[in-house]
């Protein structure tokens, strides 16, 4: 009953949801040798094969598994948001960047990118915290105070665990209300129920009109 | 690409997971069966002739990557969706409403009674006398009787001295506690506090 689990970044749950989302982003691949009868997996090129030198954006899963050991099928480039552009635009200023449109599993992503050897695996490390800690005072900030009021704008533009983060001190924020106004002992319906009912309603509604 | 319908179905997991189950994607899945079966096929008859042709290895080693990625994704499918019916048990009580049991599929169902009649072994051997209910007092209960107003019509209701009680939308009672917790929890009376 964890209901604070944020998903740890490098720690991999084979049922995780959002690690199976995380590892379907992209990551763009050149081909080291020739793969027989696939080239289906290559739009551009009407070949039976895929040859030595295709360059294809490949799922991280997949790209990882050719890469790995002495396998070596593809060599694996970092994928352009962090790429040095943005990890000096990350530095610049982290607040202004909408982690959610580059990629809702930023930091997660962006921890497994670091068990492929790129060559500037340490800058990503090396960002990826500096953003986190950059944009932090403001996702505790804004998940503490903001009582009454629509937070949208806020986190639309935060990452996946972020999210998760923000919601954590909003719960927080709203139980320590609620402890203030005595209503801790007032009996509620469960949350998921009353989310039941809310989906039913709105199916209900074409059909009562 | 590779793997994509099996994706589809994390995705549509992901989108339903607050208080609903969609529907069982029998359907996917079967395509995502179809799918790993055709690459395991292929696999097989290539694997007799792959030694020493480095390109024909590879293309199996690329197939094998996809397939395990399509038993993940399938597997994870499953487990979620157990994991959201076992906590809807303990949110909606032993008895589902009838459109979350509607999406589910058949083991799903057997799976279901068996978490049920286990938890109720269970419960019933711990605690001294006949057991513990422990759906009951999520939160420390302070008083023995609480108020509660009825938010929908429900029927009636024997309470545990024997009286029969009509539960009839916007009407007050004063009941025990431990009777009343389930229906405040399922929405069905509402505990007013002053």
């Amino acid at each position: 009953m964890a209901a604070y689990s944020v998903p740890a970044g490098v720690c991999t749950n084979y049922f995780n949801i959002d690690d199976i989302l995380a590892s379907q982003e992209k990551v763009p691949c050149v081909f080291n040798a020739k793969v027989a009868a696939l080239g289906y997996l290559d739009q551009s090129t009407t070949d039976v094969d895929l040859n030595v030198g295709t360059k294809l954006e490949l799922p991280f899963w997949l790209a990882r598994f050719l890469q790995k050991g002495a396998r070596n099928i593809v060599t694996v480039d970092t994928p352009k948001t962090y790429k040095e552009g943005y990890r000096n635009i990350f530095t610049a200023d982290p607040n202004v960047v909408d982690l959610h449109r580059l990629g809702p599993f930023f930091y997660l992503f962006g921890g497994k990118l670091l068990t492929l050897q790129l060559p500037d695996a340490e800058e990503i490390a090396d960002v990826l915290l500096k953003t986190f800690q950059g944009r932090f005072r403001k996702i505790m900030d804004g998940s503490q105070n903001a009582l009454h009021a629509d937070l949208t704008s806020q986190t639309s533009v935060l990452d996946d665990q972020e999210r998760h983060l923000f919601a954590a001190g909003q719960d927080s924020l709203h139980g320590f209300h609620r402890w203030e106004k005595r209503e801790t002992e007032k009996l509620s319906t469960s949350v998921m129920v009353a989310n039941h009912r809310k989906r039913k309603r709105i199916g209900a509604m074409p059909t009562a009109s | 690409m590779l793997a994509e319908k099996a994706l589809d179905l994390i995705r549509e997991l992901q989108r339903t997971l607050s208080g609903t189950l969609s529907p069982y994607n029998e359907d996917k899945i079967r395509q995502v069966l179809e799918e790993m079966q055709n690459l395991y096929d292929q696999n097989r008859d290539r694997a007799h002739y792959a030694a020493g042709q480095a390109d024909v290895f590879a293309a199996i080693q690329l197939r094998h990557a996809a397939i395990q990625r399509n038993k993940r994704c399938l597997l994870a499918y499953l487990y979620n969706r157990l994991e959201q019916i076992r906590k809807m048990r303990w949110e909606f009580g032993s008895v589902l409403p009838s459109d979350v049991r509607y999406n589910m599929c058949e083991q799903e169902v057997q799976w279901f009674t068996q978490y049920n009649r286990q938890l109720a072994n269970y419960m019933k051997t711990i605690g001294e006398s006949g057991g513990l209910d422990l759906t009951q007092d999520m939160k420390p209960p302070k008083t023995l009787y609480v108020l509660v107003r009825c938010i929908m019509d429900h029927g009636e209701f024997e309470t545990q001295d024997g009286n029969i009680i009509l539960l009839k939308k916007n009407s007050q009672h004063y009941l025990l506690r431990s009777e009343c917790e389930h229906l405040i929890r399922q929405g069905i009376l509402e505990h007013l506090v002053h």
